[in-house]
């Protein structure tokens, strides 16, 4: 029995690797309008090899049998179609593919390692087009090119299976009616294409660290294929701009720390009271890496200051020797490109540890009038923590118990109140 | 624009007995002739074809298992093209990678009846 489970998890983790590659290349041979059809011979290949293996054993290249065999379905269905309607022969690159004179060569060159990746990139700008809704391009990302079951993806969002159906749907009418080719960038849009991509990325990693989900898999799942997602775009000469190894540092700094930061139980841990020995070392040191080589350029974004801050967490020895000057620096200069008021509440927590409550105080005051933040836990959180700083119990607590009213999340929740009984106790 | 017939006669022989290198340089070298075609719009389209067919002849009556040539003679594929001549298309056939198979080319005009 063990040899089954073996083809089980051998196919699990090509299907996570492979899948997303493969849709890329078939969409890319039938054309947008089809990539129900390209998702449809990526599952048949995967049933096919299930079969195939269950009785004549695992091959020895498992990569370059599935690929071999989506291939040979690819040329069975255009055989099939060649006098349908259903893919556009009159497209050049599809032009030989209906002749068998040139069939076979075409559709190798489609295969050809060195476009895989091209195709694959391709097809995430494509999916990041600003038309297409966040979270439906975050949806079709995990559909489509991380492998994800429709389960997989409700389970991530917390959403059903019906919802996340009907996103996939429109995504797709969407690339149906406006026949989107996707294609890697021009040097002169790159950058702000990449953001985009950028962007979705990071809210899918972010989906899996900062995510209450009790269920611990679906969130490593997530953070693992933002962090692939992101190097994938590291790994081609044309997309590996300064902000792209920025976002990868950034993400390798959090993915490090991602174990300490829960409990089994699901609980929050503060950054304070983390385990720090149980910090990834090894993702701190790829992340300072990438942080280097983000810094070629004239380039400085708010993925770059993030990283920056995130790293001298990551080397602060405990909690009370971190160079809160430093990162005041960067929370600083992180406002002048782009002000945010939540950003601006998390500068008052470092003003907090550097210059004291009194200051934190008075920092804080600036945005009191702010109609969102007003209304955001974290706000009343950070007030909390003021107050119980200044000694003043009581506005400590009706502060925490304010935030408790204010957020949806249980551990949060959790965490607040912990604090109130700790001040009560 | 006119359209043009290519009738590729011969050739399948010296071709199935090359070496499997030879054969697939062959077929890039298609790839990269129909390809110019289908780029420059010249190329309608084009089918290579099966050894095997069947011949009728006095009024369908008789049948045989075996197309109307053979060896040297067997149409082995076609080619539908646009050119705006004769003599264009016979420039366009000239480039036909089968020679090195020594195939033999028809080129026929496709006739308006009305």
């Amino acid at each position: 029995m063990k040899k089954k489970e073996d083809i089980n998890k051998t196919l699990n983790n090509l299907f996570r690797q492979e899948s997303g590659k493969m849709v890329a290349v078939l969409i890319k041979i039938f054309g947008t309008e089809n990539i129900e059809l390209a998702e449809d011979v990526v599952q048949d290949a995967l049933i096919s090899a299930l079969e195939t293996w269950k009785y004549r054993g695992m091959p020895e290249n498992p990569k370059a049998w599935l690929y071999r065999t989506a291939r040979n379905k690819a040329i069975d269905i255009i055989r099939r179609k060649k006098h349908s309607k259903t893919i556009d022969f009159s497209d050049p690159e599809r032009k030989l593919l209906i002749s068998e004179y040139t069939l076979a060569t075409t559709m190798d060159n489609f295969w050809k390692e060195q476009h895989i990746q091209d195709d694959f990139l391709a097809m995430m700008y494509a999916c990041c087009h600003p038309d297409i809704s966040q979270e439906n391009q975050i949806t079709f990302i995990l559909k489509s090119l991380c492998g994800f079951s429709t389960k997989e993806v409700a389970r991530s969002f917390l959403v059903s299976e019906d919802t996340i159906s009907k996103r996939l749907y429109r995504t797709k009418e969407y690339f149906r009616k406006h026949k989107i080719r996707p294609r890697i960038p021009f040097p002169e849009e790159i950058n702000a294409k990449t953001a985009v991509v950028l962007r979705t990325i990071y809210l899918m990693f972010n989906e899996g660290y900062n995510s209450t989900h009790s269920d611990q898999l679906i969130r490593k799942d997530l953070i693992s294929q933002a962090l692939w997602l992101c190097k994938s775009l590291l790994d081609n000469k044309s997309t590996q701009t300064p902000e792209v190894y920025a976002l990868m540092a950034l993400m390798s700094f959090h993915a490090a720390r991602v174990d300490s930061r829960v409990t089994e139980q699901g609980a929050l841990i503060r950054l304070a009271d983390q385990d720090r020995n149980s910090w990834n070392q090894e993702l701190i040191s790829l992340g300072s890496m990438y942080l280097n080589q983000a810094a070629f350029g004239k380039t400085l974004t708010t993925y770059h200051l993030e990283a920056a801050i995130a790293y001298q967490h990551c080397i602060a020895s405990n909690y009370e020797n971190t160079n809160w000057k430093e990162i005041l620096t960067y929370y600083d200069l992180l406002l002048v490109i782009a002000y945010d008021p939540v950003v601006f509440l998390n500068r008052c927590l470092v003003m907090l540890e550097l210059n004291g409550p009194d200051e934190a105080l008075e920092a804080i005051k600036k945005i009191q009038n702010h109609k969102i933040i007003s209304k955001y836990y974290l706000y009343h959180a950070i007030l909390g923590e003021i107050h119980e700083r200044l000694k003043a119990s009581s506005k400590a607590v009706a502060y925490y118990q304010q935030a408790i009213q204010l957020t949806q999340s249980k551990p949060e929740k959790r965490l607040l109140k912990q604090k109130i009984t700790n001040l009560n106790g | 624009m006119k359209e043009f017939l290519i009738l590729i006669r011969g050739g399948q022989e010296k071709y199935q007995n090359s070496a499997l290198k030879e054969m697939q340089k062959h077929m890039e070298d298609w790839q990269q002739w129909m390809g110019t075609l289908a780029k420059e719009e010249t190329l309608v389209g084009g089918q290579p074809l099966m050894n095997e067919g069947a011949t009728l002849t006095e009024g369908g009556k008789k049948i045989t298992d075996r197309p109307f040539a053979e060896g040297k003679e067997i149409v082995g594929g076609y080619l539908l093209i646009k050119a705006d001549s004769m003599d264009l298309a016979t420039k366009i056939a000239k480039e036909c990678p089968s020679f090195e198979f020594d195939c033999s080319l028809e080129i026929r005009e496709i006739s308006p009846l009305v």
